[in-house]
């Protein structure tokens, strides 16, 4: 795929979060804000910072695009402060912050050219008329647009006006970019090649941004930091293998990818270990909780193994099961499993080779097994 | 199957349109006639358009009719602007029945109640009729119609637009001006040239609010054919069909111009 080569874009090294002489960009103290009997965010402490791209992420409704626009100044909060630097900027109106924002239908003037979008902004900002030209140019260059700053935005494709979006809430050189649902009207080519432009773009001017997505696989991709909502409230703040991997609770779990969750009751625990007796079997894993507790193991079914023969030997727990479905994603095939009747989990298997002959079809006995240190164990 | 309409189908739309268009082809026709007689064909001639040049008081009576037709349209189509805002973003509530009541009622008032009103309250604030008494009853009388064309426009336009404005450094205001305001033009100039071929073609409104010196020009045609039907009437509604059919296929144009935009 075109794309894949800017994976490297990963920044690990990137963390300013975890210094603490690092001042935030963006803080939300305590930000709420109600409509009517409604209170679309609760409580907000968040820390966005210089150079980050941050995802708030959350099904709809759950009031990331509210706290989106708190930031950009259509909404101001109820209780708290939104500070961009040092300065409390929860009274400004949205013209006079120095935040701009990408429209999810992109909101492109119909009555202006492309050229005349995206200098737009740069009116407003009094621009001297000379560097107005010029700057546009380097706009559409940016978002590879070259020559088409004279058509109309109804003369061009979804992806174009796209770009053209992005464009004219750059070209004002804002200090934070705020995309809501960017990638929501495009498919799902465009959308993956779409991703890494702009996390390209994002580094390349060393841009703030802050995407607001439904969609778990574009944060995953994009952002440095993810921000997990439900109902208004911020669930979990991190990167996105602390996200996938060590979850907060079985919300943030089942909301980003697939997992197979045990219930049960903590039976021994120490050592960083816990055991939990669940109606699937008894099972090992790799955290902490007290004896007696009730808990949860989650366990991303890439990290469950699947056998023909019973295992032998070895501390992984194990589970035998049935077949009863597959999903074949042509790099993966995910299993339905079930365990007990009305129980199914789920494991996934890379296909390594080339599958001539299926080894493993419904109806199969198999037997899954994972390791302790595979399954995250949730209180909450 | 057959192909075209059938004998009845066909017999109903000429016939109705016949109905409808024929007084006026006649009129039209006869105003090119030569004769003084109005039922009697006498040649084709333009001598009526010749000698309506002659004729002062149906002159002033133009130009009345014009200026009372431009002055209450802008002033409808202004104020029509503002109530379409407050009606569309104004929220919900009692003071906004209140309002779309206000502005609607007139729609379904009687014409000859509203004039007979605003001549009651004209006699009542002393004020002497005549122009200016004209204008305003015109503008009130068409502010129902400007109101709910630009209403309906505004309610489809994409409020994301004016925020998307509003986010790169416009006040509200300026925000409305620069994006709102382009878009929804059309509409607004479809709803100046609904309310002046209103203002043009209304007689009892005028008839109850004007006073001497203002006469419009279906005044005048009126109290002419009350004292006898002359060809020059003939030729001046010739020139009144042309004037109001332009404005209204110019309104179609301009709308037809903005929906054609692609939807995608």
């Amino acid at each position: 795929m075109s794309g894949r080569p800017q994976l490297g874009a990963v920044r690990e090294a990137f963390a300013p979060w975890e210094d603490p002489a690092v001042r935030p960009l963006v803080r939300f103290e305590g930000v709420g804000k109600s409509f009517g009997d409604t209170a679309a965010v609760r409580g907000v402490d968040l820390s966005i910072y210089e150079g980050e791209f941050f995802a708030l992420l959350g099904p709809s409704g759950c009031g990331k695009t509210t706290l989106m626009r708190l930031l950009a100044g259509f909404e101001t909060p109820d209780a708290g402060r939104v500070l961009l630097g040092d300065r409390d900027i929860g009274a400004d109106p949205p013209h006079r912050r120095p935040v701009h924002m990408m429209f999810q239908a992109y909101a492109l003037f119909p009555h202006l050219t492309v050229a005349q979008n995206i200098a737009f902004g740069l009116k407003r900002q009094g621009v001297p008329r000379a560097e107005i030209g010029p700057r546009v140019e380097e706009m559409l260059s940016l978002v590879k647009l070259e020559g088409l700053g004279r058509r109309r935005p109804d003369q061009l494709s979804g992806g174009q006006r796209q770009r053209v979006a992005l464009a004219r809430a750059l070209a004002p050189r804002p200090r934070i970019l705020l995309l809501d649902e960017p990638m929501a009207a495009l498919d799902r080519k465009l959308r993956e090649e779409t991703q890494f432009e702009l996390m390209a773009i994002q580094q390349r001017l060393n841009l703030t941004f802050m995407i607001v997505t439904h969609d778990q696989d574009e944060a995953m991709v994009v952002a440095d930091r993810i921000a997990v909502m439900r109902a208004g409230e911020i669930v979990q703040v991190g990167r996105p293998t602390e996200v996938y991997e060590a979850p907060a609770d079985r919300y943030v779990a089942g909301f980003i990818g697939d997992v197979n969750l045990f219930e049960g009751r903590v039976t021994a625990a120490g050592g960083g270990r816990v055991r939990l007796a669940s109606d699937d079997g008894a099972f090992d894993a790799e955290g902490e909780a007290a004896v007696g507790d009730k808990a949860w193991l989650a366990v991303r079914p890439e990290k469950i193994a699947v056998h023909t023969e019973p295992p032998v030997g070895g501390d992984g727990n194990v589970i035998a099961g049935r077949i009863v479905d597959y999903g074949y994603l042509g790099d993966w095939t995910t299993y339905v499993v079930e365990a007990s009747p009305g129980r199914t989990l789920r494991a996934a298997r890379a296909n390594a080779t080339r599958l001539v002959d299926r080894p493993l079809g419904v109806g199969d006995p198999v037997w899954l097994t994972f390791a302790p240190s595979s399954a995250v164990v949730l209180t909450t | 199957m057959r192909r075209g309409p059938s004998a009845f189908n066909l017999a109903s739309i000429v016939l109705g349109l016949a109905f409808l268009y024929a007084p006026i082809v006649i009129l039209v026709a006869y105003s090119f006639n030569a004769s003084r007689l109005v039922t009697v064909w006498g040649g084709f001639s333009t001598r009526w358009y010749v000698a309506l040049l002659h004729d002062r008081q149906m002159l002033d009576a133009v130009w009345v009719t014009l200026r009372v037709g431009i002055l209450s349209a802008t002033a409808a189509t202004l104020v029509g602007l503002l109530a379409a805002v407050a009606l569309v973003r104004g929220g919900t509530g009692p003071r906004r029945t209140a309002l779309a009541g206000g502005v609607y009622a007139t729609l379904v008032m009687p014409e000859v109640i509203l004039g007979l009103s605003l001549l009651l309250l004209f006699v009542a604030a002393g004020l002497p009729r005549g122009f200016w008494t004209v204008t305003a009853s015109h503008a009130t009388l068409t502010l129902a119609y400007t109101t709910v064309a630009i209403q309906a426009r505004l309610a489809s336009f994409d409020r994301s637009l004016e925020e998307a404005a509003q986010d790169l450094g416009c006040p509200p205001w300026k925000a409305f001006a620069l994006v709102t305001l382009p878009v929804i033009a059309p509409a607004v100039a479809a709803a100046w040239m609904l309310a002046f071929t209103l203002s043009l073609d209304d007689l009892v409104i005028a008839s109850f609010t004007s006073g001497p010196g203002a006469t419009t020009l279906p005044m005048r045609l009126y109290s002419q054919v009350r004292l006898g039907v002359d060809p020059k009437i003939n030729a001046v509604s010739t020139l009144l069909i042309g004037l109001v059919a332009t404005g209204v296929i110019a309104a179609y144009l301009i709308q037809q111009r903005r929906a054609r935009v692609p939807a995608e």
